[in-house]
């Protein structure tokens, strides 16, 4: 426990603690990786809170998201600018929700925003038919996408408003059983 | 800049007014008013500011308002009221500040505030809208205080909203805040008013009534929680580290004001411990995260073959910190006092080796097979003496062995059974009918934890499969085009895989006895030592992808399929194992029988020996080693047990190593120079048989809880397996398997996986509690020798430590007379718990129902609502269809005049409705349809109500 570290001052670290789900070894590990990224951007020191954003190529570019199809997708959420430029906040708060640690209800928050394409709050039929192109690569045809995305939303649209609310999609994941183990990322 | 230097001269001259009334913070304040964008304000004088913003937050802005602009009009006034401009200064100070911070969030939303303010939830998108328009506002409010304040105010009010919002504070708490809050501020406009020269009552803790008091001890509870609770919010991290920080501040500076007198000291020292507590909880939990090994290895293996064959890598760490405690337990607590207190090796029979296997103790081949000195070492049974106290500390290492043989199984079964009730919490209801079976595919089926493009190829080859198998099952569902040849096929199958089991049941048996004809015989060959682990490897080995290739024939989902196969494959484990201790008991009571007549000779022997050297007092000197003994059953247990997981290791690496790692070289390296495609053609390289390798460590973990109370040493052997096999198994997966083409969920599979566990733990727990209860122990070795069964010794430590009512009660206990009713009690009460839960079940079957009416019926009414207008159109489209109509507006004149003729009417009835709001009116828009086809002529029938369900849904209407 005893190693010094120069890159934040106790309160800050508390403070990340405090907000992620992460220790302190994986803050500084997060750290690092987040500075992998663009070692000439991101300064050593985070004891004056820098203003630094690594821009989404590279953050898409990391191995643990570069397979990913909804890569762009998380990164815009995460990011404040919401076009995938990160600052080492937004980078740790990726990380933490999609943390195991993170609670189902966090991560379904998260997972419906990543969802929500055209972020209008709701995922509609649009959102649903690009969800699905991402993860088959286009290789249904269009009858068959229109026939799961009516399919979906006729198994969770409760409300019948035509497209998944937070409500809806909350409900559905709920009882989803891999949800959890597949929502996650180890960093 | 103008307005605020006139503030500031404002300020200047209240300042010199007022002389030595001004405390240094409002000093500050004021000299701090020179540079607008000082943050370090915010830090200098933090709580007092925060305070203030409390107490105005939440006051309604009405009489906020009043308050400000009577405060104004003093200020315009500028007189006598020598205390109120300042405040009012201080006031406008902070205003300003606020004004930055703002400015300071809206600089960093404004890029994109427009769609921000659209994503988030209501309140911050007000917020944000706020911002907006206050950047945009912020030069005229400078020149306008008042509308500064009031417009500050509102603001205030507004994140005090949406902070109450988060936090979901109870309603009656906030109002009983507001309220307090709201007279709060009354207060102090009134001693505004009266210009009383004391602080204002926010400005000192010491002041705080019980009312306030109580207040801010809610406050305080109030922003802990929000700190507890913080990272499960779903806020940008700096918002989250500003509320952090605001909170932390807060909870500090007010902590001490709570209590009083002596109350106030204990609270304080109450708040001391609690932080300590919670750090050092913190730097455990740093500690224990950084102890879980092989994080990064298991990354590693996530990132290429996806979370299900991590699965396999956590089970195994996991079963490895489970026989890590059971490891020192039996260490610590058996193997090291033995070998550390009781008497050293060669002093009694049991812990010398015979003299007849002296010669070849030390020989490499007796060793490996556990013979010679590792057998007659602590590792095993018979190594252990029987007296009661050993050592300098009198320690009871019978009773301890007993307990801890009992214990382990007890710490395992409990572990166990909390992981399943976990993982069952945790999967929650577990949704297995197929209610969300799309939204579940389409939402979860992508692993996050991919990072590998082959893996991520596989992945999405797999996703657009399952996709159209349910399309196609969607579509069509359960075409069974010849049923009865499937039957067949499944009984056949079935009927053959049911002889593979009876035949290598048969086999192992066979095996076993053949094996004990041998121990008559003196030279043994390798083949013959060997002979029933070599027969049990082949069968594990050949038999699983038998079944495989049997189950071909059933043409089951994979996933079904896949359940099958586990079962089948761990039915012929169970089997194998089972005749193995069969044969194994009979070799027990075999042994017995020979022990009888040897211990009867020892006893002999040694009554003449007292017999013959009673004259001379000497102790008979004779050599331990020579000493005759019996065949100690126990050992003989135990070093099969050991025998079988040394085989089950060698094969599972060998077959590692021929099968995956040779064959993957094998395909790489040959592949230059072969005739077809080795790498996607006919070997190919391997792929990591989850289930497979999952069942593997399940019966091994039962073979060791079995073998551990007759070889102590057992433990340690499956300790160092569990090490090496993360190491090898990893290194093997990563560098000669590919990723699974068929990916099969990971979670779902895990409590099967622990409820197989728990079968095998108690399985094995029944053979050990058998012998337990009904064996004798050997007589010339183990800790229990000498009595007549091995519980004895927890009768014996009652009778002996115990006072003499704990045995009375002991014995009044284990009388039948207790136990039955005890048992018939259980009965009862899983019963009555089985029937509660199955009332559950039902009443939660129920609702589901009564819900999924509730949706079909709203969806009803709504589809209704859709296809009022498309009934309509057809109506409309069929009109001119009417072959005498080629001018409408003539046409519905000619209605109006003749509303008789049928077709016409009901022509007229679709115009009525047309004009008529749409909203759901299936009494009256139901019936025509039928009518109106029968009454049209040359309209085929089926016309319009197969049009009516062909409409669009209304989902798709919509976009």
């Amino acid at each position: 426990m005893g190693n010094k570290q120069t890159i934040f001052t106790a309160q800050q670290l508390d403070a990340y603690q405090d907000c992620t789900f992460f220790t302190r070894k994986e803050i500084l590990r997060l750290f690092h990786r987040y500075r992998d990224l663009a070692p000439h951007l991101v300064p050593l020191s985070y004891k004056d809170n820098p203003d630094v954003t690594i821009p989404y190529e590279l953050i898409g570019s990391m191995p643990e998201l570069k397979d990913n199809p909804f890569r762009q997708r998380i990164a815009e959420v995460f990011s404040e600018d919401n076009e995938g430029n990160m600052t080492l906040d937004d980078f740790l708060d990726m990380f933490s929700v999609l943390s195991e640690m993170a609670p189902r209800d966090l991560k379904a928050c998260y997972a419906f925003k990543i969802y929500d394409f055209n972020n209008d709050n709701f995922i509609c039929k649009s959102d649903l038919e690009k969800t699905l192109l991402k993860l088959t690569r286009n290789e249904l045809t269009p009858e068959e996408v229109n026939l799961v995305c009516e399919k979906v939303l006729d198994e969770s649209d409760l409300d019948n408003d035509g497209k998944l609310s937070l409500e809806d999609f909350q409900h559905m994941i709920i009882q989803a059983p891999d949800f959890l183990s597949t929502f996650h990322i180890r960093i | 800049m103008v307005n605020t230097n006139k503030t500031k001269k404002n300020n200047r001259e209240d300042l010199e007014k007022i002389g030595i009334q001004i405390d240094a913070d409002e000093t500050t304040d004021t000299a701090e008013e020179e540079d607008d964008d000082n943050e370090e304000e915010d830090i200098k004088q933090p709580a007092k500011i925060r305070k203030k913003q409390n107490n105005r937050k939440s006051s309604k802005p009405s009489d906020e308002d009043e308050d400000n602009s009577d405060e104004d009009t003093k200020l315009k006034a500028r007189n006598n009221r020598r205390r109120l401009p300042v405040q009012n200064g201080i006031r406008k100070n902070k205003n300003d500040k606020d004004d930055e911070s703002d400015e300071e969030k809206s600089t960093d939303t404004a890029k994109n505030s427009r769609t921000k303010a659209r994503n988030k939830d209501n309140g911050k998108g007000e917020e944000s809208d706020d911002n907006s328009e206050l950047e945009g506002e912020n030069k005229k409010t400078r020149k306008n205080p008042v509308h500064n304040n009031n417009r500050n105010n509102r603001n205030n009010a507004n994140k005090r909203q949406k902070d109450e919002d988060n936090k979901k504070v109870k309603q009656a708490n906030s109002r009983g805040n507001r309220k307090g809050e709201k007279d709060n501020g009354k207060d102090k406009k009134k001693k505004g008013k009266s210009s009383s020269s004391s602080s204002s009552s926010s400005d000192s803790e010491d002041t705080l009534s019980e009312g306030e008091l109580a207040k801010v001890l809610e406050e305080v509870e109030e922003k802990k929680m929000l700190i507890a609770a913080i990272r499960t919010k779903a806020w940008r991290m700096k918002r989250k580290l500003t509320t952090l920080k605001e909170s932390q501040e807060f909870v500090e500076k007010f902590e001490g004001a709570l209590g009083k007198g002596k109350g106030r000291k204990f609270y304080a020292y109450k708040v001391m411990m609690m932080k300590k507590w919670i750090k050092f909880k913190r730097d455990f939990e740093n500690f224990k995260t950084s102890c879980i090994p092989w994080e990064m290895k298991i990354k590693e293996i996530e990132s290429h073959f996806g979370s299900s064959v991590a699965s396999y890598f956590i089970f195994l760490r996991w079963l490895y910190g489970i026989n890590l405690v059971l490891f020192s337990l039996t260490f610590g607590l058996v193997v090291i006092p033995e070998v550390l207190m009781g008497l050293p090796y060669g002093s009694i029979p049991r812990k010398t080796v015979p003299r007849k296997e002296q010669p070849t103790a030390m020989d490499f081949s007796v060793l490996w097979e556990f013979g010679g000195y590792i057998k007659y070492s602590a590792l095993f049974y018979g190594y252990y003496n029987n007296e009661r106290m050993i050592g300098v500390f009198k320690y009871r290492l019978p009773l301890s062995y007993f307990m801890v043989g009992v214990g382990s199984f007890g710490y395992s079964l409990m572990v166990v059974i909390r992981t399943m009730a976990r993982n069952a919490r945790e999967n929650g209801i577990d949704g297995d009918d197929g209610d969300f079976n799309f939204s579940w595919k389409m939402f979860t089926s992508w692993d996050y934890l991919i990072g590998n493009p082959e893996t991520a190829d596989n992945k999405f080859a797999s996703i657009t499969t399952s996709f159209k198998e349910s399309i196609v099952d969607e579509e069509e569902s359960q075409k069974d085009e010849n049923i009865h040849l499937r039957r067949f096929l499944i009984v056949l199958a079935n009927f053959l895989i049911f002889c593979c089991l009876a035949g290598s049941g048969y086999l192992i048996f066979y095996v076993v006895k053949k094996s004990q004809t041998y121990s008559t015989l003196e030279e043994l060959t390798w083949y013959q030592k060997n002979e029933i682990d070599i027969v049990m490897a082949l069968l594990g080995m050949f038999v699983p992808p038998l079944f495989e290739t049997i189950a071909g024939l059933e043409n089951y989902h994979p996933r079904i399929a896949l359940k099958w196969q586990l079962w089948r494959m761990f039915a012929l484990f169970l089997g194998n194992l089972y005749t193995f201790l069969l044969a194994l008991i009979d070799q027990v009571n075999a042994q017995l029988a020979e022990e009888e007549s040897i211990k009867n000779k020892t006893l002999a022997m040694v009554n003449s020996f007292n017999f013959t050297n009673s004259t001379s007092e000497s102790i008979p000197a004779i050599d331990p080693a020579d000493f005759p003994r019996g065949p100690c059953w126990e050992t003989g247990v135990g070093l099969e047990f050991t025998k079988l997981t040394v085989s089950d290791i060698l094969v599972t690496y060998g077959s590692i190593l021929v099968g995956d790692f040779l064959r993957a070289l094998f395909v790489r390296f040959i592949n230059y120079c072969w005739c077809w495609d080795l790498e996607y053609g006919f070997p190919s390289y391997t792929e990591f048989d989850i289930s497979g390798n999952v069942l593997g460590l399940i019966f091994n973990q039962g073979m060791i809880w079995m073998g551990t109370f007759y070889s102590p040493g057992l433990i340690g052997i499956n300790i160092l397996r569990l090490l090496t096999s993360m190491y090898f198994q990893c290194w093997a997966v990563m560098c000669c398997n590919v990723p699974q083409s068929r990916v099969f969920k990971a979670s779902g599979s895990n409590n099967f996986y622990m409820s197989l566990l728990l079968l095998i733990l108690f399985l094995s727990l029944l053979p050990v509690i058998y012998t337990i209860m009904t064996f004798t122990p050997s007589f010339d070795c183990g800790p229990f020798s000498g009595k007549t069964k091995m519980f004895e010794v927890i009768m014996e430590t009652i009778q002996n430590d115990f006072p003499a009512f704990i045995g009375k009660l002991f014995s009044y206990a284990s009388n039948p007379g207790l136990i039955l009713p005890g048992i018939l009690l259980m009965v009862l009460a899983i019963y009555y718990l089985n029937a509660t839960s199955k009332t559950y079940e039902t009443a939660n079957l129920e609702l589901k129902r009564k819900m999924q009416m509730l949706r079909d019926e709203q969806k009803n009414r709504r589809n209704n609502k859709y296809t009022v207008n498309p009934m309509l159109q057809d109506l409309e489209d069929l009109l001119p269809n009417n072959a005498n109509v080629n001018k409408p507006e003539s046409n519905q004149i000619v209605i109006g005049k003749q509303p008789n003729e049928a077709t016409r009417a009901n022509g007229k009835h679709g115009k009525e409705m047309t004009l008529a709001p749409p909203p759901p009116r299936m009494v009256v828009t139901k019936p025509p349809n039928p009518r109106q086809v029968s009454h049209i002529p040359g309209q085929p029938r089926s016309g319009t109500p197969g049009s009516g369900p062909r409409r669009p849904s209304p989902g798709q209407s919509r976009h």
